[in-house]
């Protein structure tokens, strides 16, 4: 017979699209990390002296942490003193000031990347902010929200044009003590995105962060911060790619929200960094750290994440919800396919009184792959009826992955409502079978299977990356059933 | 259209079935009866192309090609459907976007151009209501929670819909109700023509009263011991295998 429908644990030989370089002078800091890059980044970017400090203290605290050895991934140590800090693509002045000063080979990486930058061709309704390495080269759409009062702009240039408010916000939510990870962002932290909805203003278009890992060596260290004034509302994703390499690469970012009263954030995520090669040798350690604070009542904060790249994942996004009545919600697929490690969840942490918290995981291993969901659901004394519903549904493909589910509950006051559903199901041969004798492909059948088993979650996507998002688990897993 | 010649296939190490015959020209509709585990699914699904059915000896033709150098896809695309004896459910795919895909990707093999959704769904409305398929099942996930009667509907549905050369009902009148069976029937009947050929697994001659076959096949044990036409599965139903088997050893 031509195909072996039964062999489930056949070759896998997926293509990674985005594999690419970009040959483009840098201008990258030596490896290493001390007090004198810390300045040196804080000197490039120009930066208040306050930020420089808050860096330095991080700096100095995370020289006293532990890298952290609690998650479910496995990988050689790192060695933080052979990684280079800073890159950035060298330009002809210090920030392109239009479109037409960007570097034509930068407008092309994003092209091929299927994000046109240029005015005539931008994609209609979603503002986008593309990152290269440590730095922003544009920012399209910027002027015509600047007229309804919203800000979206690189970080860096927030810190230069809006300081009061980044001082205000900047580690209210995400804490430069918090994490190993964390830490180790806040005194380098590179570039990032940097989004302000003013009162009462519905953000009329997607904002969208691009952000692309182009230079070898190089870690990657942007920091997002989102803030949604009182009755607001934006809905904001973040899609990332990289060159493929045999060497490991550090991603290790971190995103703040901010919603007040009646404010909401969408926050959605298709992350497809370079997993690796089917040996599992390459690819991105995304070791980041994504919080949302819902401070106002009846606010509001969702996270969507499609995680499809990376060689480990390391990522719980969460919401604090302090305000009475506000909402968070967790939708996750994670796949993890050849020697791919996921080690991801949620942490919801219900202060106020009925706030309300949901979350969807769907992990999908194959090949080799290991998937963690590990989810954290903390119901404090004060949070008088509160209410969480978690759902955590396993896929495997083949017999040589696994799923994990560490749920963690933590109840103190007893009007709350909390219930948790978990399963673990096989593509089974007799479903592929079935789909293949009705005359579908094996490679339709897989991700027609998967697509319905992830369902739940690609609905909170905006439509277009819906589809993108069907589009790219195909073909991670094309060629994962032989 | 189909030519079966001293056919064995084993799973797991134990031979299932050992030297089958069978022709069926087109036009033909042959009912295939035999005792539980006797090898009939596991025929059915050899057809099909299951593949952990290991075909140790033996050929098929189909439409004059080698049967064996065919995928599971490739078979369907030339016409051949089984219906299911377990249909299987696929959780958050719906039964219209499922059928629909398959449908478009036969068309395409055969270089016909796909129907859109819009069009999809006129002739999905079309069959469903043929078949006594309640509309709400359309937009449901494939066989997900679907009563057994639902299951076996929804297969037949599919089949009206695939219009296949060669169909393949396996035990498709198990679980009906009276009138659900006749609805089936009727669906089966519709589809006779004279380019077209029908194999009926089958335990009970009631569903024979409604499709007449030109031929009955008794399967026991891996073979088929017995031919006849249709008055053979009425005496087989007054007398049970035990007769066809003394019958067959006597012989
Ligand atoms: N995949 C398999 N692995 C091992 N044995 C199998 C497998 N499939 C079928 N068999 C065995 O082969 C025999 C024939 O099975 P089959 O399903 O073809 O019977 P059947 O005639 O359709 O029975 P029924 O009337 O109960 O549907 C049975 O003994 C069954 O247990
Ligand atoms: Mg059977």
């Amino acid at each position: 017979m031509s195909t072996q429908t039964s062999n489930l644990e056949g070759l896998i030989n997926q293509e990674y699209k985005y594999g690419f370089v970009t040959d483009i002078e840098a201008d990258t800091v030596p490896p290493g990390l001390n007090e004198d890059v810390v300045r040196l980044i804080s000197a490039k970017k120009e930066e208040p002296a306050w930020l420089l400090e808050w860096r330095l203290k991080a700096l100095h605290y995370w020289q006293k942490m532990k890298e952290p050895t609690w998650a479910n991934v496995h990988y050689q140590k790192i060695d933080y003193q052979a990684i280079s800090y800073y890159s950035a693509p060298k330009q002809k002045k210090d920030g392109p000031k239009s479109l037409d000063e960007v570097e034509p080979e930068l407008l092309r990486t994003y092209e091929k990347l299927g994000i046109p930058l240029h005015e005539q061709e931008k994609l209609a309704g979603v503002a986008v902010d593309a990152i290269f390495d440590s730095v922003s080269v544009a920012t399209t759409f910027r002027k015509k929200l600047e007229e309804i009062g919203v800000i979206f702009c690189p970080f860096s240039e927030a810190v230069k044009e809006y300081p009061e408010l980044v001082r205000r916000w900047l580690g209210t939510v995400v804490p430069y003590t918090d994490n190993f990870f964390a830490t180790l962002n806040s005194a380098v932290f590179s570039d990032g995105s940097f989004c302000y909805i003013p009162k009462g203003v519905r953000c009329p278009m997607e904002l969208s962060t691009y952000f692309r890992i182009n230079a070898e060596n190089t870690g990657q260290f942007e920091r997002t911060l989102i803030i949604a004034e009182e009755g607001s509302y934006v809905s904001y994703l973040e899609g990332c790619t990289a060159p493929m390499r045999d060497t490991n690469q550090l991603h290790a970012a971190v995103v703040e929200l901010v919603t007040l009263d009646n404010a909401q954030i969408r926050y959605a995520t298709v992350q497809n960094w370079y997993p690796g090669d089917k040996e599992g040798k390459g690819g991105i350690y995304n070791f980041v750290t994504k919080r949302g604070k819902c401070l106002g009542k009846y606010s509001k904060i969702s996270w969507t994440q499609v995680e499809t790249g990376s060689a480990i994942t390391w990522k719980y996004p969460g919401c604090i919800l302090l305000g009475d009545n506000s909402i968070g919600e967790f939708y996750s697929v994670a796949l993890a396919n050849n020697y791919q490690q996921a080690d991801t969840g949620t942490k919801m942490i219900h202060i106020g009184k009925n706030t309300r918290s949901t979350i969807i995981s769907k992990g999908i291993s194959a090949g080799h792959g290991q998937n963690t969901y590990r989810g954290k659901v903390a119901i404090l004394k004060s949070a008088e009826g509160a209410r969480n519903f978690s759902q955590c549904d396993s896929l495997l493909i083949g017999d040589k992955c696994g799923a994990h589910t560490f749920p963690y509950l933590e109840v103190k006051n007893s009007t709350a409502q909390v219930e948790h559903e978990a399963s673990t199901s096989k593509i089974g041969e007799d479903q592929l079978f079935y789909c293949q004798q009705r005359g579908l492909s094996t490679d339709d059948a897989i991700s027609m299977i998967i697509n319905g088993f992830c369902k739940e979650v690609f609905r909170e996507l905006p439509m277009e990356f819906a589809v993108e998002a069907q589009k790219l688990l195909g073909v991670s897993l094309e060629g994962s059933v032989g | 259209m189909l030519e079966i010649k001293n056919l064995h296939a084993r799973a797991d190490n134990k031979d299932i079935l050992r030297g089958i015959d069978l022709k069926v020209n087109a036009g033909e509709v042959h009912a295939i009866m035999g005792p539980n585990g006797s090898g009939k699914s596991t025929l059915a699904q050899v057809l099909a192309g299951r593949d952990v059915y290991k075909v140790t000896a033996g050929e098929i033709t189909y439409q004059g090609r080698n049967l064996f150098e065919l995928s599971p896809e490739e078979r369907a695309h030339q016409g051949i459907f089984m219906a299911f004896q377990y249909p299987v459910e696929i959780p958050g795919v719906s039964n219209v976007y499922f059928l629909r895909a398959a449908l478009n990707s036969i068309r395409r093999a055969r270089g016909l151009a796909e129907l859109d959704a819009m069009d999809f769904m006129a002739v999905a409305r079309e069959k469903a209501k043929a078949f006594g398929l309640d509309e709400s099942l359309l937009t449901r996930s494939v066989n997900q929670g679907f009563s057994g009667g639902e299951k076996k509907r929804n297969e037949v549905f599919q089949m009206a819909v695939l219009e296949p050369t060669l169909a393949i009902l396996d035990e498709t009148d198990s679980g009906l109700d009276i009138d659900a069976l006749k609805i089936v029937a009727d669906g089966v009947n519709a589809l006779r023509s004279p380019d077209r050929a029908i194999i009926l697994v089958t335990h009970y001659q009631r569903l024979l009263n409604y499709i007449i076959p030109d031929y009955v096949h008794i399967l026991i044990n891996g073979k088929i011991v017995k031919v006849g036409k249709k008055d053979l599965a009425l005496e087989l139903e007054q007398r049970g295998y035990a007769w066809v088997g003394e019958a067959v050893a006597s012989a």
